[in-house]
């Protein structure tokens, strides 16, 4: 006799709004198997954390004697690894999440066929757009506590406000992955993974990763602050000096829209390549 | 019993190469624009972070030779895009060869042989990363990147760059029976230190001495000297050819255990 597991009762507010089929309640199904996959390769899992570390030591041997400082957030000069490393929270939060949710997820999508089968069970679109999501930001989570234990080994946060750079992560891992696995929907071969790096390098290297906004001209100033990482770093390297301003709320509201957006645009997606 | 004469020629050695080469074109002709990126644009994209902007706040002194940041990594910065470029080639692409999309399997079916099918692979990529650093090697010019003529010769310290870890790479992918899972490792733990800590953006005198000689391993760190030789000097003629005999040696290594693990896979 094969007992079947009923869809779950308690009904929530998800479920009554959205149109039936899109969601089942079941996400978590999605990060259980992932876990699963990752259980025999933790050393790939763990490898993330050690890659920022990387970037931090080759800043404090190496650039941080080329330039020992720079203007900080309030216009002050501040030690240039101080500067560089809540930037590179926010890049490796950014690229953590990009990853899991476009080469991975397109090979999922087009290779292995695993939302094919998946979506012929009860579990909807949105099932595995926030389940992958959760599982892109639980990783991403991570590596921002393992970075943030590092940096603050180094003497490199001055505040305790440099606790909030963890949630502050996994808002941009959730922007990011969401957004990203709504633009993979669109890749129809490997050779087009270039697109990925296109958009990621350029905002890595003109985000204010390395050197601060001031060294642009007055028009790039304006592009610069387009770009989704930009508004990433604004908010880590605020909470990393403790120097909180109003405009960090601004940065906030624009990761909150990014990720809504992509979440809304990458179930429609999955909805339209696999269930029609 | 009629004997049937054959009417297919067989290839020649370097004639079925070739025609692997055509077929790298044929796709290429399709797709170029997509590969812009890794085709010169990325190396172009640092150059401008970092000679222009990182450069802007740094301070010409000893570190960098007296020279200005955007002189000191120009040429650096050119080996450094040659060597992602190829390990990237050289990785997925030669392990969907073999799995994904087969079309290894389905080249050594005709007369070529699993030798040419890999000569092919060395031929397309050495020309895509001539052509990489050529258009890099032009845009850089506009940056005002360059202090002498001993750009052409950089082209070509980048594409030997290139080489050397092309072929240890693709004889790692080839020996690769599963999703390539060791790949994103080696992106991490060896392509991007060999990038930060090979003399690309700082001497590696600036590491302490205890894991100075990493640096001496790295295939980089021998093109990145090779790279700063010819373009702006300070590198002896010795320690060039010391060099590039690195590099060299790397790739004839390499090439004969890729050459093996082709043969291994392809000849049933």
């Amino acid at each position: 006799m094969v007992s079947v597991q009923a869809p779950p009762r308690r009904a929530g507010l998800l479920l009554r709004v959205l149109p039936p089929g899109l969601y089942a309640g079941r996400a978590r199904t999605l990060v259980e198997r992932s876990v699963m996959v990752y259980r025999g390769n933790w050393l790939i899992f763990l490898s993330g954390a050690a890659e920022p570390f990387l970037y931090l030591l080759a800043f404090q041997l190496g650039f941080g004697t080329l330039v020992s400082e720079v203007a900080g957030p309030d216009g002050r000069p501040m030690s240039y690894v101080a500067f560089v490393a809540p930037a590179l929270l926010a890049t490796s939060a950014m690229n953590g999440a990009v990853f899991e949710s476009t080469y991975n997820l397109f090979f999922k999508l087009r290779y292995a066929k695993l939302y094919d089968a998946m979506l012929a069970t009860p579990i909807g679109p949105l099932d595995v757009a926030l389940g992958e999501i959760g599982w892109a930001i639980t990783r991403g989570g991570l590596y921002a506590v393992a970075f943030l234990a590092i940096a603050a080994a180094m003497g490199l946060l001055a505040s305790w406000w440099a606790l909030l750079m963890v949630p502050a992560a996994l808002l941009v891992g959730l922007a990011f992955s969401a957004i990203g696995m709504a633009l993979v929907t669109f890749v129809r071969s490997t050779a087009q993974f270039d697109y990925i790096q296109l958009a990621l390098t350029p905002m890595f290297l003109f985000a204010t990763t390395f050197f601060p906004l001031s060294v642009y001209p007055e028009p790039l100033q304006w592009v610069v602050r387009c770009l989704p990482l930009y508004h990433a770093i604004e908010l880590m390297r605020g909470l990393a000096t403790g120097l909180l301003s109003g405009s960090m709320l601004i940065n906030l509201a624009y990761l909150l829209v990014l990720g809504g957006v992509g979440l809304w645009a990458s179930t429609r997606r999955i909805a339209k390549l696999l269930l029609t | 019993m009629t004997t049937v004469e054959s009417t297919g020629r067989v290839v020649g050695k370097w004639h079925g190469a070739w025609l692997r080469v055509e077929g790298y074109w044929t796709w290429y002709r399709r797709h170029w624009v997509s590969t812009l990126y890794s085709t010169g644009l990325q190396p172009v994209l640092f150059l401008a972070a970092m000679g222009l902007g990182f450069g802007s706040q740094v301070r010409p002194g000893s570190v960098t030779g007296g020279l200005s940041y955007l002189h000191y990594i120009a040429p650096a910065l050119l080996a450094a895009g040659a060597a992602q470029q190829a390990v990237g080639e050289s990785s997925y692409p030669v392990l969907s060869g073999f799995k994904w999309q087969k079309d290894y399997l389905a080249v050594t079916a005709t007369p070529v042989s699993p030798g040419q099918v890999f000569g092919g692979h060395l031929i397309w990529s050495a020309m895509r990363l001539t052509l990489a650093g050529a258009i890099y090697a032009f845009v850089a010019l506009f940056f005002g990147a360059w202090t002498g003529p001993g750009v052409l010769l950089v082209i070509l310290a980048g594409t030997v760059t290139g080489l050397a870890c092309i072929t240890p790479m693709a004889a790692l992918a080839a020996r690769t029976s599963d999703e390539g899972q060791r790949f994103g490792l080696i992106f991490r733990f060896v392509v991007m230190p060999m990038t930060l800590f090979s003399g690309t953006f700082f001497p590696i005198t600036q590491l302490p001495a205890a894991i100075r000689w990493l640096a001496w391993l790295s295939p980089l760190w021998h093109g990145t000297q090779l790279a700063r030789g010819v373009s702006i000097g300070g590198v002896g003629g010795w320690a060039m050819l010391g060099h590039f005999a690195v590099l060299a040696a790397l790739f004839a290594a390499g090439w004969a255990l890729a050459h093996r693990a082709f043969y291994r896979r392809l000849v049933v």
